[in-house]
């Protein structure tokens, strides 16, 4: 399979394999006019598999859904055909707006503007909780 | 000081600073009878609970300060569809202090994080309490005389009663505490509570479902309601409900110097007759939770 190298935009590699559609529509990529790759099963000596996401524009990541769904993947940044900035992504703190709290004693099921957000409290096991309500996340 | 929503947020010193000024408070209520003079109290209460309420109001009053009170969601804006973030706004207009109750999970940070003044949670849903458990710890600290070195019994709902499982971990913070952990095995201490809380931190617990039998190594019983929606069939009810009722005889080989504690309401985990007994504290408690509380509200406010 033939995919052309990217000029100016992002490469987003070690991608957990099965997980590359989730952080497409995650990060929000189908909205963007600009080409867009997504490789999946990729041979890795490494993982095994892994799946690719290769983007053909200069857009910004939101970088901790990145690390909340698949803290793994690294993130090369292309400019004029060359690898300029390799990084790697950590869990993040906390993440607003990515998940939804379920717990319907939980503020946010009636108070719809409220931005739910989800904040780290167990790094070993990658332990989200509510912030208004403590609700682990699924 | 800042606001008040979970007692974790608490340090070990100002759960002490709290303590400290209490005792001073009721070795010297005089001194304090004007420290809020000027100031306002706004009680939103969006659930029904008399006692808490109260005990804020009072608190407030025998500070010298004033009470501004709404004390349903029917007579207040949020039965007009008004959000959390927008009454906190807008009571920061009238008020120096907020103390809210409130149904839903959360309710209290919200207003925390909107309002310009303190906001002190009273409880939000089956969440956080946060001045109960200063209330159990004045109880304790001032009745035993400290908070370390002891052995403390919960008996009854321990799985779904948030008081338990608060005053738990503030209890571990303290040296040498062991915990007796009495419920039925459908009500026991939720396993993350033990393995946060209690193993984390390396404390003595043991589990049982016999009152009597562990009932010679307390200095402090805490009692709750075993309530009969708990349970998965009324046999198990009717089999369980009497094992976890205070009654005289159960204090028999009891310490002469136990406390007995109980978040109240009682409904019948406690008899009556037992009221008299100087071992009994829960209604003292109630006493200790005002005054704990014109603690907090003077610290909040800055006063002290």
């Amino acid at each position: 399979m033939h995919i052309d190298s990217i000029k100016n935009g992002i490469v987003i590699d070690h991608i957990t394999a099965g997980r590359g559609m989730e952080l497409y529509h995650l990060l929000g990529l189908d909205k963007l006019d600009c080409s867009i790759a997504i490789i999946k099963n990729v041979h890795s000596n490494k993982m095994g598999k892994k799946d690719i996401i290769k983007i053909d524009g200069e857009v910004v990541l939101d970088m901790k859904i990145l690390g909340y769904v698949d803290p793994g993947v690294t993130v090369d940044i292309i400019k004029d055909g060359n690898l300029v900035e390799k990084k790697r992504i950590s869990l993040p703190s906390e993440i607003k707006n990515v998940i939804f709290c379920k717990n319907p004693r939980c503020i946010t099921s009636t108070e719809q503007e409220l931005p739910h957000v989800f904040r780290l409290t167990d790094v070993e096991n990658r332990v989200f909780r509510c912030i208004y309500c403590e609700t682990k996340a699924d | 000081m800042r606001s008040l929503i979970d007692i974790q947020e608490l340090s070990t010193a100002e759960i002490d600073e709290l303590l400290k000024i209490a005792q001073d408070i009721i070795n010297n209520p005089a001194k304090y009878s004007e420290m809020c003079k000027g100031k306002k109290l706004a009680t939103l209460f969006f659930e029904p609970s008399t006692r808490t309420r109260l005990s804020f109001e009072a608190a407030m009053y025998e500070l010298g300060g004033n009470v501004l009170s709404v004390s349903s969601a029917e007579s207040s804006s949020a039965a007009k569809g008004e959000s959390v973030a927008d009454t906190a706004k807008t009571i920061s207009n009238y008020a120096d202090i907020i103390a809210m109750r409130h149904p839903k999970e959360g309710a209290p940070l919200v207003a925390s994080m909107n309002a310009t003044i303190p906001v002190i949670n009273a409880g939000d849903g089956g969440h956080n309490h946060p001045t109960q458990t200063l209330a159990d710890l004045c109880t304790i600290y001032c009745e035993k005389g400290r908070l370390d070195n002891m052995t403390v019994g919960l008996c009854g709902d321990l799985k779904f009663g948030r008081t338990v499982h608060s005053l738990i971990a503030a209890m571990a913070r303290y040296e040498n505490v062991k915990f007796v952990l009495i419920s039925p095995v459908e009500l026991k201490v939720p396993s993350y509570v033990k393995k946060d809380i209690l193993k984390q931190k390396n404390i003595e617990y043991v589990q049982t479902t016999e009152l009597e039998e562990v009932m010679p190594e307390l200095d402090v019983l805490y009692m709750t309601r075993v309530q009969k929606e708990r349970f998965f069939n009324e046999e198990d009810y009717l089999r369980l409900k009497d094992s976890y009722i205070l009654t005289p005889e159960k204090l028999k080989n009891a310490k002469p110097d136990l406390s007995i504690l109980h978040p109240l309401p009682r409904v019948n985990e406690i008899a009556v007759a037992i009221d008299d007994d100087p071992r009994a504290c829960y209604f003292k408690q109630v006493y200790y939770g005002k005054i704990m509380r014109m603690s907090l509200i003077l610290k909040a406010l800055e006063v002290l």
